[in-house]
C-alpha cells in the first residue's frame, strides 16, 4: 500500500534530479524543482496516510508556499537576466565566474 | 480495482513527467508538468486529502504554472538553446540513477514507519473534514511557523517588485 506511493514519488524525484542535470534553459530547470517538490509532497501525504498524523499535510501546504515564492523571485531574476543577456541558458550566466 | 487506476495514473504520471524533461519547446514541457500535477492531485484523493488536491489543482497547475507559462511566452524564448555534451548526459543519468537505487534500497531496508500509530483514519477525515483537520492543525499547532511562512511571502513580494524594476 505505502510501497508503491513511495517508490513512484522516487522515480519522479529522479526524473525532476536528471531534467535539471541535462537541461539548459533556465525556465525548464526550473519546472524541474517544481516536480522534485511534488514528489517530496506525494511522499508526505502518503506516509501521512500511513502513520494516521495530519503534520505531514501541514508541512505540505509550508512546501507550496515555498514554491510559490520561489517561482515569483526565480522568474523575476530570469526576466532580468533576459533583459541584460537576450538568452536564459545557464552556461551564459557566468558574470561572477572567475 | 485500485491497484489498477494506481498503475494508470502512475504511467501517465511518470510519462508526462519523462515528457517535461525531453520536450524541445518549453511551453509543452510546462503543459506536461501539469498533467503530473493532475495525476499528483489524482493520488491526493486516493490518500483521503482531498484538501490537498483542490490545493494542488488551484495553486500549482492554476496559479504557478500560469506564471511559468506567461513568463515563457513574455520571453518568446527560442525552441533549443544548446544542448548539453553526451558525456554531461551520461554522467546525469548515473546520478540519477543511483539517486533512484539508494531511495529504493532504503526504503525496502527501513521498518521504522508502523502503520497507523495516529488517530488520523479515513472514518475520521469522512466524519471530521479534512479542511477542518488541517486548519486545526495549522492555527493551534503550527501557528508560529505558519507566521514565518507569511514573512516569507512578504520577502518574495519585495524582492519581485525590486527585481522587475527597470535598471538592474
Amino acid at each position: 500500500m505505502l510501497e508503491k506511493y513511495l517508490i513512484l514519488s522516487a522515480i519522479l524525484f529522479s526524473i525532476g534530479t536528471l531534467g535539471v542535470l541535462i537541461r539548459r534553459n533556465a525556465i525548464v530547470m526550473f519546472m524541474c524543482i517544481e516536480l522534485m517538490l511534488n514528489a517530496v509532497n506525494l511522499t508526505f501525504i502518503a506516509l501521512s496516510k500511513h502513520l494516521g498524523n495530519i503534520d505531514g499535510q501541514v508541512f505540505v501546504f509550508f512546501v507550496m508556499t515555498v514554491a510559490a515564492a520561489e517561482a515569483a523571485v526565480g522568474l523575476a531574476l530570469m526576466i532580468a537576466f533576459f533583459k541584460n543577456r537576450e538568452s536564459i541558458d545557464v552556461e551564459d550566466i557566468n558574470m561572477m565566474k572567475w | 480495482m485500485e491497484t489498477l487506476f494506481f498503475t494508470i495514473v502512475a504511467a501517465v504520471a511518470v510519462l508526462s513527467s519523462i515528457l517535461v524533461i525531453t520536450c524541445k519547446n518549453p511551453i509543452n514541457s510546462a503543459l506536461s508538468l501539469v498533467m503530473t500535477f493532475f495525476c499528483l492531485a489524482t493520488f491526493y484523493v486516493m490518500l483521503d486529502a482531498p484538501f490537498m488536491a483542490a490545493i494542488q489543482v488551484i495553486v500549482y497547475a492554476g496559479a504557478i504554472m500560469v506564471l511559468i507559462v506567461f513568463v515563457i511566452m513574455l520571453l518568446n524564448i527560442r525552441s533549443e538553446t544548446g544542448k548539453r555534451s553526451n558525456h554531461a548526459v551520461a554522467i546525469s543519468s548515473i546520478v540519477a540513477f543511483f539517486v533512484l537505487f539508494e531511495t529504493c534500497y532504503f526504503l525496502f531496508r527501513s521498518t521504522a514507519a508502523k502503520e497507523g500509530m495516529g488517530p488520523l483514519t479515513s472514518s475520521v477525515v469522512e466524519s471530521v473534514g479534512h479542511t477542518e483537520l488541517i486548519g486545526k492543525a495549522m492555527y493551534s499547532q503550527f501557528l508560529l511557523p505558519f507566521e514565518i511562512t507569511s514573512l516569507l511571502l512578504l520577502v518574495a513580494i519585495i524582492g519581485a517588485v525590486v527585481l522587475s524594476k527597470k535598471k538592474i
